[in-house]
């Protein structure tokens, strides 16, 4: 019998995977990013808008008759439906349990979701597959959206939360204390030349805290929080901002740092983890993954703006690797 | 304990109750007070919101079940309409209507009642798990092979067992209840506190015994979520048998339609 029973746990550690997927969660709102508690400014994403003013605009023809614009919703919405299927549910749920997802990951995901419910999949028709969820998702202040990896120059999708509303400030783990540090970090990220934040900066930027100060031991768990929980990466002591981080929180990094903000030259994104032009009169600044795709081949690196040689190291274009992570 | 006495002791406590002043018991005082409105009570609430209101209080009622549900204790009424629903209160039928729509047109979740006397709801997975196959491997939960271990013993058993017995199989696969475990934690808690709450067992003491002795059976998540023909599944592997050799567990298993379509149990 204990052979039996012992055998049993082998198996079910050995099977974990499969074993607990009957029962397992399978589904995660994303938790909004830990900013949310902090936005003074409403960010609000443009296409949140234009529907806001679309609904406004039926709102005003209508007058009172709110009948008659609820049963034009209605019709909208049925028309939607017909266009989600299982397909794209399970797409969603495994976007919900794993909040990001690297574009091998997504395609794949997307013709295994397509075969499991026998519906057509067309393997470019992978940005048009989550327009559908999206269109049905932004109501819900939920979007799929798609974003560089800094690190490797990789396409990735992750889900990302609009709202800032009292429901999605209670997903927030953290507590008001670490979200300032979180935004310390932030703030040292966006000021920093290379993106990247020490350690020892974030420590010492403790004791300027408002809220309840953070021990040193009690700094160090928070950020391996931050990093677990994918807010920030961390390498030799140095911190950035995760893919998923830029990725949620470009339009508030936006509004809240537009004067310190930097923007890719080439693919027109917000930038970290960047080459800067040495000519005073230009300086715009290039991704790094960036700068190997745009210099590849060429004898004589050129900034694509002022002409001057461009003095940087310029790295390799990194092939997507089997499985990467992040 | 289980979560239901618990909740309909406070309930026939009412003078406590209001001594007290705790909490829970506000929040129960909340949902006394909270009668469905009626129809046209609803049709006249409507009328005086527009459509972008209503559509961003259901976004919002959405999206606290899923910050909600990650934790997997069930949600309770009370509670949803002293912190989201507020003063859109009169239209609550028709928000719960489209919330129900939009979990199950966009998310292929089900929003079911789990307890209609208190008014506490769960969501459950519409689709059907594909075995190992996703390319995509998502986050998996260490506790729910513990849980998936005693749901097994259970339903083999007959549906119920006594505790003993748990504690015993526990042991076998080297997770003892009496020691801190390295991935679970605390074992026993795990099992009669966290399991009973998320609703997926129920632990009951047997009436007339001293010291007390408890009982396990599937509780109610558990029967919308776990599929009994997977557990005899995994029975047939780990014995090397064929699972219609259990002849009982096999018709129970193939009786009722799979867990997660199961639309008739949950109704109650």
């Amino acid at each position: 019998m204990s052979s039996v029973t012992i055998h049993c746990f082998e198996f079910l550690k050995k099977y974990r995977c499969l074993l607990y997927s009957p029962i397992d969660c399978k589904y995660r709102v994303p938790s909004a990013a830990p900013h949310v508690d902090l936005l003074q400014v409403a960010v609000i994403h443009p296409t949140l808008q234009t529907t806001g003013s679309l609904k406004r605009a039926e709102e005003g023809r209508g007058g009172g008759n709110s009948r008659k614009a609820r049963s034009v919703s209605d019709e909208l919405s049925r028309d939607m439906s017909q266009q989600m299927g299982d397909s794209h549910r399970r797409f969603l749920q495994t976007m919900m349990a794993n909040g990001i997802v690297d574009e091998q990951g997504a395609r794949a995901l997307y013709q295994h979701c397509c075969e499991t419910h026998s519906t057509q999949c067309t393997p470019d028709k992978l940005d048009d597959f989550i327009d559908t969820i999206n269109s049905r998702l932004q109501p819900m202040f939920m979007q799929i959206r798609k974003g560089m990896s800094e690190d490797n120059g990789q396409q990735y999708y992750a889900l990302v939360n609009m709202a800032e509303t009292n429901v999605t400030r209670m997903s927030s783990d953290y507590a008001d204390n670490e979200l300032e540090l979180f935004r310390k970090t932030m703030d040292l990220i966006v000021g920093s030349e290379n993106g990247k934040a020490s350690s020892t900066d974030i420590l010492n930027s403790t004791d300027t805290m408002t809220a309840k100060k953070l021990k040193k031991s009690e700094t160090e768990h928070l950020l391996n929080r931050f990093v677990n929980d994918k807010w920030l990466n961390e390498k030799r002591g140095e911190y950035t901002l995760s893919t998923r981080c830029i990725i949620e929180m470009e339009p508030y990094i936006r509004a809240m740092y537009q004067d310190q903000v930097k923007v890719c030259h080439i693919c027109r994104n917000i930038a970290f983890q960047c080459q800067i032009c040495e000519n005073p009169a230009c300086g715009i600044k290039i991704h790094n993954p960036c700068v190997a795709r745009y210099f590849k081949g060429r004898s004589e690196p050129r900034c694509p703006a002022c002409d001057d040689f461009w003095p940087h190291e310029i790295p390799e274009v990194r092939r997507p690797q089997s499985r990467s992570r992040r | 304990m289980t979560q239901r006495k618990r909740l309909s002791a406070t309930q026939s406590s009412s003078q406590s109750r209001r001594q007290t002043g705790s909490l829970l018991a506000q929040e129960e005082d909340d949902d006394s007070t909270f009668t469905q409105p009626s129809s046209t009570q609803v049709q006249r609430g409507l009328e005086k919101l527009t459509p972008a209101q209503v559509d961003q209080k259901t976004a919002e009622v959405v999206q606290y079940f899923l910050v909600k549900d990650q934790k997997k204790i069930p949600i309770r009424r009370a509670d949803l309409v002293k912190h989201v629903v507020k003063e859109y209160r009169n239209i609550y039928p028709e928000i719960m209507k489209r919330a129900v729509r939009i979990f199950d047109q966009v998310f292929g979740l089900k929003l079911v009642e789990i307890d209609t006397k208190n008014h506490m709801y769960i969501l459950v997975n519409k689709l059907e798990t594909v075995e190992g196959a996703s390319p995509i491997n998502s986050p998996t939960n260490p506790k729910m092979g513990l849980l998936f271990v005693i749901l097994s013993v259970i339903f083999m058993k007959g549906g119920v067992v006594r505790e003993n017995l748990i504690w015993n199989t526990l042991k076998k696969l080297r997770v003892d209840p009496a020691e801190k475990h390295e991935e679970f934690g605390d074992v026993k808690r795990v099992v009669t506190d966290e399991f009973v709450r998320q609703r997926y067992l129920e632990y009951v003491r047997i009436p007339h015994t001293e010291p007390p002795e408890h009982e396990f059976r599937w509780g109610q998540r558990a029967d919308m979520e776990v599929s009994k023909a997977k557990i005899l599944e995994f029975m047939g592997q780990l014995h090397e048998q064929d699972p219609q050799s259990w002849s009982q567990q096999y018709r129970e298993a193939h009786s009722t339609p799979s867990s997660t379509q199961a639309s008739t149990s949950s109704q109650r």
